[in-house]
This record gives structure tokens, sequence and C-alpha cells, in this order.
């Protein structure tokens, strides 16, 4: 015991040496990128200017977008990575439940996929990525069933075309639109699964159903517009999230504390035994998340600013970073419970990994792999901090969705403005104003995605019900709402 | 006739097993039972959420011997079993009726 306590010192004051260091180290940095702008600013302009116009304006003409196969490859497999996360989320959270809840637990993120999946093709990209519908709320109708995106050259012999996604104006660089919805669709089925933590082993099946649909479309959509499409008032104010910190993390784990406030504990909640049956599902989960996250912050490189490149040194960094910062995480979560609670637990390192995760996905590819790790290391020791919240307050959050992602993703889009070096300018690089954008983005995101949540959560309340009768609850949602168990052995 | 009925800790089995063999036991039950007794449980904690795990997984050995058997096959038990620590376990020993081989209807000692 003593010992061990000795071996955790040991390494805390290793690492908690190292914070100094690469944050010198990441001073330094910042000199270099401003300077590299700067030399790099007439370069960019004079390729495309040209070809386009030789008088070389101030600011670089708007050019033809241009399939580039390289970036529409990455941007497939990325789509695909993302969508392994929504299994791997099911297996993380899946494990964490009683054995008598863990089929319903896992149908929760997978039935996500298959109403998100239906929902997005018909209206849900047409919200979120269609032109505005004014006031950079919301978009309009018009990619109504993805329309538009394949282009009827002659109906007769049946030659189309593929609209092009071009992020950026200045370069020609693009991919087929369908595989940018496509991307996108990953996200959103996963960002209300995320929910679905908080309301394990006592939500109705049919009102999650519902839930699910609704709260797509009326939360997720609107914020994906406000804060990812040029035309949304939280892009065009400048607020940074490149991969969805705000959009998908905060806004998931806020939906989730606003829900419960209807929803209540769960039976026996919290002096029954509620261990998770099996943890060795949970940290396969981990693995599956985290494999899958490279192609949710590296395939975010699509909509990086100022570059047209979707696998290039962009996505480079943003790989790095989602490599560094859950790394950090997982050990300073696992540090932090080795001495406040005597042992380092194999699910406080998993969660410390997912705690990395979602607080480096607004950052990934706006800071350095320095500020990347003192991200990470902060990350295991907030969430951490965030989960033992709720053990004091005694608000079931069944799976710690508002403690690691509410927590976690508010975190995140702050320090994004604080750290932010490459394509934007952070507190630490002298830009005060990012971090108010920041603080603007989080507080505006966080407080429509509670309100309309909390107003969903009482009609569906009044009108289905949210939770299963008590006696169904102790028997378990595997076999009241599913007729099933998950093992028969 | 004695039942004897040995609780011990889980890892135990095989030893006390092997040497039960050679005094010459020629058949013993075993299950898997949990309880407790002065060693109490232990804690598990999950995500800052602690629970008491009150029973401990343990092993219960029947064995039927003939009266002259018992003494030595408690001593056996008693010294391959005991690892000087709590939670070793208990043995008890209780008057046993009757016995019968089912295959051959043999009774008493005869079927033990």
């Amino acid at each position: 015991m003593k010992l061990k306590l000795y071996l955790a010192s040991i390494m805390f004051i290793i690492m908690a040496g190292m914070i100094p260091l690469s944050a010198m180290a990441e001073e330094k940095k910042e000199e270099a990128p401003a300077a590299a702008a700067i030399a790099a600013a007439p370069d960019a302009a004079a390729a495309p200017a040209a070809e386009a116009a030789p008088a070389a304006p101030a600011t670089p003409p708007d050019v033809k977008p241009v399939l580039n196969t390289g970036d529409t490859a990455w941007m497939l497999v990325s789509s695909a990575l993302v969508l392994l996360m929504i299994p791997g989320l099911a297996l993380f959270y899946g494990g964490m439940v009683r054995q008598k809840n863990v089929l319903s637990t896992m149908m929760h993120s997978l039935v996500a996929m298959g109403i998100v999946g239906v929902q997005w093709a018909v209206i849900g990209y047409s919200l979120a990525f269609a032109p505005d519908m004014g006031g950079g709320l919301l978009g309009n109708f018009s990619k109504f069933m993805l329309n538009g995106l394949i282009i009827m050259k002659d109906a007769s012999s049946g030659v189309v075309e593929y609209a092009l996604f071009q992020n950026y104006t200045k370069e020609p660089g693009a991919i087929p639109e369908l595989v940018f919805a496509m991307y996108q669709c990953m996200f959103a089925m996963i960002t209300v699964a995320l929910i679905s933590g908080a309301m394990a082993e006592r939500v109705k099946f049919s009102a999650y159903c519902v839930f699910v649909l609704l709260w797509t479309t009326l939360v997720y959509d609107p914020l994906a517009h406000w804060v990812w499409m040029t035309e949304g008032w939280l892009f065009k104010k400048g607020a940074l999230d490149f991969a969805g910190g705000t959009v998908v993390h905060l806004s998931s784990g806020i939906s989730a504390l606003a829900f419960l406030i209807f929803l209540g504990k769960r039976h026996g909640y919290p002096t029954e035994r509620m261990a998770p049956h099996n943890l060795p599902l949970t940290l396969l989960g981990v693995g599956l998340l985290w494999f899958g996250w490279f192609g949710f912050n590296a395939g975010s490189a699509i909509v990086g600013v100022n570059t047209s490149d979707a696998a290039g040194g962009l996505a480079g960094l943003a790989f790095a970073t989602t490599t560094i910062a859950p790394a950090a995480a997982g050990l300073s979560w696992m540090i932090a419970e080795w001495i406040h609670s005597g042992k380092p637990s194999a699910l406080g390192f998993g969660s410390g990994v997912v705690a990395g995760l979602v607080v480096i996905t607004p950052a990934a590819g706006f800071v350095q792999p320095g500020a990347a790790l003192l991200m990470g290391l902060a990350a295991g020791l907030v969430c951490y901090g965030g989960i033992l919240l709720k053990a004091k307050l005694k608000y079931d959050d069944s799976l710690d969705a508002f403690g690691v992602h509410g927590i976690g993703g508010t975190f995140g889009a702050i320090l994004t403005g604080v750290f932010a070096t490459v394509g934007a300018t952070g507190l630490l690089a002298g830009n005060f104003k990012q971090l108010m954008t920041q603080l603007i983005a989080v507080v505006a995101a966080g407080a429509y995605a509670f309100i309309v949540t909390l107003v969903l959560a009482f009609i569906l309340d009044k009108t289905m019900g949210l939770r299963v009768e008590k006696e169904d609850e102790i028997m378990g949602l595997d076999q009241t709402q599913h007729s099933e168990s998950g093992y028969n052995m | 006739m004695k039942l004897i009925e040995a609780i011990i800790k889980p890892f135990k089995l095989d030893e006390v097993k092997d040497a039960l063999n050679e005094i010459g036991i020629e058949g013993i039950t075993v299950s898997e039972v949990k309880g407790y007794g002065r060693q109490k449980g232990h804690t598990e904690l999950y995500r800052g959420a602690e629970y008491v795990v009150d029973f401990i997984p343990k092993i219960k050995l029947e064995i039927a011997v003939s009266d002259e058997l018992v003494n030595k096959v408690v001593e056996t038990i008693m010294n391959t079993a005991k690892t000087g620590r709590i939670g070793d376990g208990k043995i008890f020993v209780i008057p046993l009726e009757e016995a019968v081989r089912i295959r051959t209807g043999e009774q008493g000692s005869e079927a033990i």
C-alpha cells in the first residue's frame, strides 16, 4: 500500500514537472506560427491569383471546386470510422450497466443509428447544412431527401454529376457533397446516443425513440448549423469548434442533465448495488471509441480554416492531438484516483481516455501537441471531479453522460479559446476576444440545448411517460422492453 | 459414520483434494458457495460509487467417512487448507445415519 502510494506520487511529480516544460515550449512555438502565417499568406495568394487574375489583389479570388480524390478517400474512411464509434459506445455503456439491462442499453445506441440515419437523409442534413433560412439559425428545406447532391444531366441515359463540397473557396480542393453529408450523418447519430448514458436502466424504449427523433431535429440540427455552417451565427462570430466539442459533447451532456430532471433516479439508487456487470466490454468500447475518434477529429480537417485539404497536415495535427490528449487524460484520471481512493482502476483509466478525447475534440486542429498534452492532463482531473460531484449531489446520471461529455465538452470548448495557435489565436497568443467568443458559444449552445430538452422531456413525460413501471425496472429492461436476455448461459 | 463438511478458501481446493486422496478418501463432493464469517467482505469502487461486497466466494467440501477415519480427515483438511490468515474456513462433523450406493444397493460403511 505504502509502496503504491509512493509510486503514484513519483509518477505525479514527473508529470507535474513536465507541465512547465511543455508550457515553455508552447510559448516559444507561439511566435513561430504567427510568422509562418504571414510568410505563407502571399504564397497561397500567388498560386490561384496567377491563374485567375495576374494583377494579384489583396485577397485571393474564389476558385472553382475540383474533385480531390485523395481527400475523398480519406473522408469515406473517416465516415466509416465515426460510424464504428457507435457500436463502440454501445459496448462502453453496455458493460457499465447491470446484466439485466445490457441489451436495452446497447439498443439505445444502435437504434439511434437507425432513426437518425433516416432522419438525416430526409430532413436533418437540410436543416443543418442547406442555405440559411434567416438569422443564421437554421437551414432551409432545399436539401430535403438530399436533394441536389446528385445533379441529373441526362435522364434518358442516366448521366449524372455529383455536387461538390468546397470548404475553402480560395483553393479548388473539394469532395462530393454526398460524402460530406454522410460524414456529418455519423456525428448526428452518435451525439444523441451519448445522451442515453444518463437514461440507462429505466427509460421507456418507445419514449426514447421519439426523443431521439425530436432531439436530433430540434436541438442537434440547429446547433450544427449555428457552429459549422458558414452562414451560422456562431460561425460568423468566430466561435471555434474543430470537431464538435460544443455541437456534440456539450450539447449532449447538458441535455442529459435536463432530461434527468423529469426522468428521476433509478429505483434503489444510490443504496442498492449497481456495479458494472462486464467491464471488459466497456474497455473494448474505449478502444473502439478511440479508434473511431481519429475519423471524428482528423476527418474534421475537411472543415478546417484556410485550407482545402481534408487529408493533409491539418488532419495530421488533429490525429496527433487525438493521440496525445487521451493518453495523458487516461494517466491523470488513473493517478488522481490512485491517490484519492487508493487504487488505479481499469474503469478509471478508460473513463480518462474518453474524457481526454472529449476535451481535445473542439481543439484538435487548433492547438499544438504541447497544448494537447496539457489539455489531456487537465481533462482527466476535471472529469474525475465531475463524476465525484455526482456521488456528492446524488443525482442519477447512470453512466456519466453529463460528468464526462457535459463537463468535458464545456471545458474543452473554453480551453480551445485559451490554447488555439493554429489557424486561429487564443488567450495565450494574446487574443482575449477569442476566449469571450468561446464563452458566448458555450452559454448559447448550452442554454438552447438545456431549454429545448427540458421542454421535450416535459411533453414526453406528460404524454407517453418517460419511465417503465417500477416492477419492469426491477425485472430489467431487456426482458420487459425487448423480450430478450443478454446472456443465456 | 460421519459427514464432514468443510468450508475452505477456493485456491486451496486442489491441495486438499490431493491430500485426501493420499489418505485413502475415495470420493468428495464440491460446491462453490458464498458467505461471510470473521473475514467480512470487501469494498469495490466504480467511478466514485462505493459498494460493499458482503459475501466472499468459498468452496464447500462434503465427505462421508467411517468413524475411524474422522480424525485423520479433519486433521488433513486442517493442515492443508491452513494459511494462518483470517478467512481460512471451518470444518463441521455431522452424524450420518445411513449411506446407500445406488448402483449396487450396498449400505452403511460398505457404501462409502
